[in-house]
């Protein structure tokens, strides 16, 4: 039987070095990690534990924040400024998992989490995404939960996260590490488009490590908020979901960003239908309008068709409330 | 048989040393490895909850836990929260006086999950104590007592 061996570093240096020949997997919650492993997904040979790296530091400057990648979900969404600046990650956060699970969650982990497609998880399907190459069994047996966006030919499982759909509405920077490198992205390039590079969905090598999640100060006076749609009350993946910022004076909007989640294959946003925004009123109409254009490509099947009256009926649900309307 | 590893925690006050498969769970190093069965595994896939621990005072499914990744961490269970003398905590005399239970399976992930929120802040309206309970899945259905359980906790420690 396989076996694995597991490194246990005390710093970001040992961390990158036991990563850096490519076999190795970083583990820091290890929640979903554990779960697929039990599921009978392959073995990494190597396992890196980060948990003790000290990267759990929130640090505030005028202009941004940043927050290190094992910061726990729970503290994230629990720090007061988070709670007051920027709601929408709060809420997100909070809308997401359970308890037990935001405290051992990272937001490393968060924005490097996988798909829950039922064909993923089990080993009894083919999966491109688990197996490249093997084909997709969604495409023959499309699930109420695949996605509408973003989809492709080798994939339309839907992107899990909750807090990432947040920190994309508010330009979040993703910083990553390697042995001998460090540089940072927009969270918006930071996840790839099914099929692309193989089993890859982001854009972190093999052996580099999120090393922290910056995101810059919105102006005051701008308001953000997460609405989440889903089967059930609590504990449960969305549907659909929306992360919107917003900054709306004299019945103008002056600034605004929306995030989709539970819709595409990540998390999803589009800039040219915001600017079809900028400068106007919201109203059912111009809302409206703005739905067609960020959802103007989705790929609906039977199965998924309820997700495009969800998405659009949470926008303009969100949109009126921020605006006070 | 992947190669064991040894590691040295902290269970209910207690230095341990156990030899361990490197896939193996907290959960299954707590009822295999040392006997202590009161932790359940419910769905074993962080679904249900029946499994939560306290790790270093906060809850966790321990059923998503590496047991690799706990050297040096404190661990309590349900074990750990009974009195040395057998005496029931406060929250568990709730829980029998309010019957929240039925088959008693959820029990053990019910209260570690709860006595953490008592610690969090528990809020004062029910729907906010079943937000915060809702990685607790009870299929006898009792929770409706579970939550007038704790909440009675919590407005004595208010």
């Amino acid at each position: 039987m396989a076996s694995v061996e597991w490194v246990r570093p005390e710093s970001v240096e040992t961390a990158l070095a036991a990563l850096a020949d490519r076999v190795g997997q970083a583990v820091a919650g290890g929640t979903t990690l554990l779960d697929l492993l039990k599921m009978g997904h392959r073995l990494p040979e190597r396992f890196v534990d980060i948990s003790r790296l000290p990267l759990d530091q929130i640090v505030e400057t005028p202009g941004s924040f940043t927050v290190g990648a094992l910061v726990s979900n729970t503290a994230l969404a629990n720090h007061a400024v988070v709670r007051t600046a920027f709601p929408v990650i709060s809420e997100a956060i909070l809308s997401g998992a359970s308890q037990q699970i935001r405290n051992a969650a990272t937001i490393g982990g968060n924005i490097m989490q996988v798909v829950r497609c039922p064909y993923f998880r089990s080993t009894d399907w083919p999966c491109n995404l688990r197996s490249p190459g093997s084909g997709c069994e969604a495409m023959r047996a499309p699930l109420h939960s695949h996605a509408i966006l973003g989809t492709t030919a080798d994939c339309i499982a839907v992107h899990p996260s909750d807090m990432a759909v947040a920190l994309l509405a508010l330009d979040a920077i993703v910083h990553m590490r390697t042995a001998v490198a460090a540089w940072m992205i927009p969270l918006s390039e930071f996840y790839l488009e099914p099929g692309r590079g193989g089993e890859a969905r982001t854009a972190l090598p093999r052996d580099a490590l999120v090393t922290a999640i910056e995101i810059p100060r919105p102006v005051s006076a701008i308001r953000s908020g997460y609405l989440k749609l889903r089967g059930r009350a609590s504990y449960e993946f969305a549907t659909a979901s929306v992360a919107a910022v917003l900054l709306y004076r004299n019945e103008r909007v002056e600034a605004i960003s929306v995030g989709l989640g539970g819709v595409a294959t990540r998390p999803w946003r589009r800039q040219d239908a915001e600017r079809l925004l900028v400068g106007r009123k919201l109203d059912e109409g111009s809302i409206d309008r703005f739905c067609d254009a960020l959802l103007d490509d989705a790929d609906v099947r039977p199965e998924t068709g309820h997700k495009l009256a969800l998405a659009r009926g949470a926008v303009h649900r969100i949109l009126r409330s921020l605006a006070a309307l | 048989m992947a190669d064991a590893l040894t590691i040295g925690l902290t269970v209910n006050g207690r230095g341990v040393e156990v030899e361990i498969d490197p896939r193996r769970s907290l959960l299954d190093l707590l009822r295999e490895n040392l006997g202590l069965t009161g932790t359940k595994k419910g769905c074993d896939h962080g679904q249900c909850g029946a499994c939560t621990v306290h790790v270093d005072g906060e809850r966790r499914l321990s059923c998503l836990q590496f047991a690799a990744q706990m050297g040096g961490r404190s661990v309590t269970t349900i074990e750990g929260v009974t009195g040395d003398n057998g005496e029931l905590h406060p929250l568990q005399k709730a829980f029998v006086q309010h019957d929240a239970l039925q088959c008693g399976f959820c029990t053990p992930g019910q209260i570690m999950s709860a006595l953490a929120l008592l610690k969090e802040g528990c809020p004062t309206d029910a729907a906010g104590v079943r937000e915060l309970m809702s990685g607790n899945i009870c299929r006898c259905g009792a929770y409706e007592n579970i939550v007038k359980a704790v909440q009675e906790v919590a407005d004595g420690l208010r």
